[in-house]
């Protein structure tokens, strides 16, 4: 225990001695928490429409007039034919084309029916398809609109008809951000966690002094514990800023306990910094450390359901999802913050990241040789 | 010009002789490729589902077969109670629940109208907006075939087309984006690191006081890298062609060309900040901070750019890789020519030039 207890307070002097650990400490939580949300705004509005009306009739502006006070739309180009209105969306002015063929309100009012063409960029599926969705709406809204000026319909309706009535539960207000944010502050604890620890026993492989940690008398155990202490402390801490910051700017208060999340979280940082050691203890190099680090961290990042749904990716990838500690963590920030999930709810996370820790850290401690060369 | 090819020499054999780290270099493009273009996906399918039916009768039990039967969704339970739904939901297990409130038959039939709710999750907004429009669809589509005879008057029909992307595969939206990000951090962060090590151990004080110019000792530095970034580029081409299916649509010469142009720009990136940093992990972090980060947020292939603030819209201008993407995107995908990027490639030249300049002015010659 004195053994130990020598170590961390080795390790916390060099951590506190190290401005550029401080800054980065500080620093980090403020880009990434002030600016990333704001960023990571996914929500589809400001669709940009280019109209090719060849109708020019009462009904083709009061249906283009319906799209765009709708709110989702904004008329950034009006072409008098489709390949110029084609040119706007090549160099990205608009996002989708309306085009109104000649004799649409004729054809309508005579012939009872008249077809719209919609053109959409869909380099970006989701924007295409919420895009899509929105103005198909908008224009079966119209239609109800034109039926009801000619047809009187009757008081009971002649055919039988379902109406769906959906509810949005946990986040009426469709708020990006509280989506958001409690993804982004597990990034930003296992950013600040991992490629520190990752860095750390390297460092000592280059500068030379982990000869003198070799022929002391200390357990591959405690040396391993003397790394993973001060780094678990120093990733807490960044964690309550960022619940702090998450709180004062975004007035973001989890529906759960803090509680729930404090004891997740020190259950998954010790696996995810018992990760960053194992990989330190392979390497070579800092050079080396810092491209896997950055490598895993990435993967482990974009594959973590943060950015991207993980129901829609494929089996395989869903099976290396299930491998990806940060995929537990954020999917737990979220029931917990959004939804108020107790400890019960996600215990079946909490067991899996136990799995993780124990594996991860007696992988790294075997893995460490005193020995050089 | 030999003493030159000597440098390029030893900054070579730096490279080749770290095997892990070149192994490292070589494949890393080639996972993240194959793993962001298949896995890395927007589109919304399989989604878990629950249905509480407290009228099962015939139609719920078909509205119900179908709504599981289509692509978009998967039935994992059927609910009891709003209670059970409200446990499903914090267990994470559904992103959707769908009512069917009792006698729901005999109301559609003898009142003609009938109810059904749908509760999404939305905690995630889009994907609750988009299914409970699948959902919506699916419904309305069942309606529609119990009222087949009957022909609405005054019926305005949308005849819908995706351009470019008719699947909507998420693959069109990331490859250039994964192109981007690769590229960037293959050449800056492995330069500023290269460089910024030989300071560190103390090798940058030999080469200080060789012959050469310090310009091109820098030039030297990068140009290993630069080979690899190509090769780098015609593996991440050749896998979106023949393993993505995302073809290449416009010239390749020319996307080739764009590429090393933002290669270098990149590699420029990577020199200034070396001359800043003092240790690697210095280094690294502003990679990280200044580039990585940047380039995932602002590029525009993960969060559009055009819903962000205005001021971080004009931080967006001076990322690089925004410019590189529209350029890659326009090429790749929409199939069009120099014409059409005349004026990002001239944003990335002048980039690259101000770059250079600045840390050909700020190397110093002599150490600290």
């Amino acid at each position: 225990m004195r053994v130990l207890k020598f170590l961390l307070q080795k390790e916390l002097c060099q951590i506190v001695r190290d401005p550029a650990i401080f800054r980065i400490l500080f620093i980090m939580p403020m880009i990434q928490l002030l600016i990333l949300p704001l960023a990571a705004d996914y929500e589809i509005k400001n669709i940009n429409l280019g109209v090719v009306d060849h109708d020019h009739s009462e009904y083709s502006r009061k249906l283009i007039n319906k799209i765009v006070s709708s709110g989702y739309f904004r008329l950034k180009d009006y072409s008098a034919a489709f390949t110029q209105s084609m040119h706007a969306i090549e160099q990205d002015k608009t996002d989708l084309i309306l085009e109104i063929p000649a004799q649409f309100e004729r054809g309508l009012v005579k012939e009872n029916e008249a077809t719209l063409l919609v053109a959409v960029n869909a380099i970006n599926g989701v924007k295409a398809g919420l895009g899509s969705a929105y103005i198909q709406g908008i224009i079966q809204d119209y239609n109800q609109d034109v039926r009801t000026q000619w047809i009187q319909f009757p008081r009971f309706n002649p055919q039988p008809t379902i109406e769906v009535a959906s509810s949005n539960w946990y986040n009426p207000n469709m708020n990006y951000r509280l989506f958001m944010v409690p993804g982004i502050l597990v990034m930003l604890v296992t950013m600040i966690g991992s490629t520190f620890a990752a860095n750390n026993i390297v460092r000592e492989k280059e500068k030379g002094t982990i000869e003198q940690i070799n022929v002391s008398p200390i357990k591959k155990t405690q040396f391993i514990l003397g790394k993973l202490i001060p780094f678990w402390m120093l990733a807490l801490t960044e964690l309550t800023i960022g619940l702090i910051i998450a709180r004062l700017v975004y007035g973001i208060i989890p529906l759960g306990h803090y509680i729930t999340i404090y004891i997740f979280a020190s259950i998954y940082l010790l696996a995810i910094l018992g990760l960053g050691l194992l990989m330190s203890t392979y390497a070579q190099t800092q050079q080396q450390s810092m491209l896997v680090s950055f490598f895993i961290t990435m993967i482990f990042n974009l594959l973590s359901g943060l950015y991207t749904p993980i129901e829609s990716m494929p089996q395989w990838a869903q099976i290396i999802t299930r491998l990806n500690p940060v995929s537990y963590f954020i999917d737990v920030m979220r029931l917990v913050v959004l939804k108020g999930s107790s400890l019960t709810d996600i215990k079946y996370q909490i067991f899996a990241l136990l799995g993780f820790a124990v594996f991860f850290n007696t992988w790294a401690i075997l893995n460490y040789k005193k020995r050089s060369g | 010009m030999k003493q030159f090819f000597i440098f390029v020499k030893k900054e070579w054999l730096h490279i080749w002789r770290d095997r892990r780290t070149l192994f490292i270099l070589i494949w890393m493009p080639v996972i993240q490729i194959l793993l962001y273009g298949f896995a890395l996906t927007n589109e919304v399918k399989n989604s878990n589902f629950a249905i509480f039916d407290q009228s099962k009768d015939e139609a719920t039990t078909i509205i119900s077969h179908q709504i599981a039967a289509s692509r978009y969704f998967n039935l994992v339970k059927n609910v009891y109670s709003y209670k059970e739904i409200e446990a499903t939901f914090k267990q994470g297990k559904i992103r959707l629940a769908v009512v069917f409130p009792r006698g729901f038959q005999y109301d559609l039939l003898h009142t003609n109208h009938a109810q059904i709710q749908l509760i999404a999750d939305a905690s995630d907004p889009n994907t609750a907006n988009m299914l409970a429009n699948y959902a919506t669809a699916i419904i309305n589509d069942y309606q529609q075939s119990i009222n087949q005879n009957a022909k609405l008057p005054y019926t305005i029909n949308t005849q819908l087309r995706m351009l470019y992307n008719p699947e909507l595969k998420g693959a069109y939206n990331f490859v250039p984006g994964v192109m981007a990000l690769v590229l960037m951090l293959v050449c800056a962060m492995m330069t500023s690191i290269s460089i910024v090590r030989e300071k560190e151990m103390g090798t940058m004080e030999v080469i200080l006081v060789s012959p050469l110019k310090p310009f091109r000792i820098i030039i030297a530095k990068t140009i290993p890298y630069l080979f690899v970034s190509m090769l780098n580029i015609a593996t991440i081409l050749l896998l979106s062609v023949y393993a993505l299916d995302v073809p290449i649509s416009g010239s390749l010469l020319l996307l080739i060309g764009e590429s090393i142009l933002f290669t270098i720009t990149s590699l420029s990136v990577g020199i200034l900040i070396s001359n800043t940093a003092k240790t690697q992990q210095t280094a690294q972090f502003t990679s990280v901070m200044s580039l990585f980060l940047p380039t995932l947020m602002f590029s525009g292939f993960l969060f559009p750019v055009e819903n962000m603030p205005l001021p971080l819209q004009i931080i967006s201008n001076i990322v690089p890789a925004k410019w590189y993407y529209i350029i890659v995107k326009a090429v790749m995908i929409k199939g069009l020519g120099f014409a059409a990027i005349w004026k990002e490639t001239l944003i990335l030249v002048g980039m690259t030039l101000v770059l250079l300049g600045i840390s050909i002015k700020n190397f110093k010659i002599r150490l600290a």
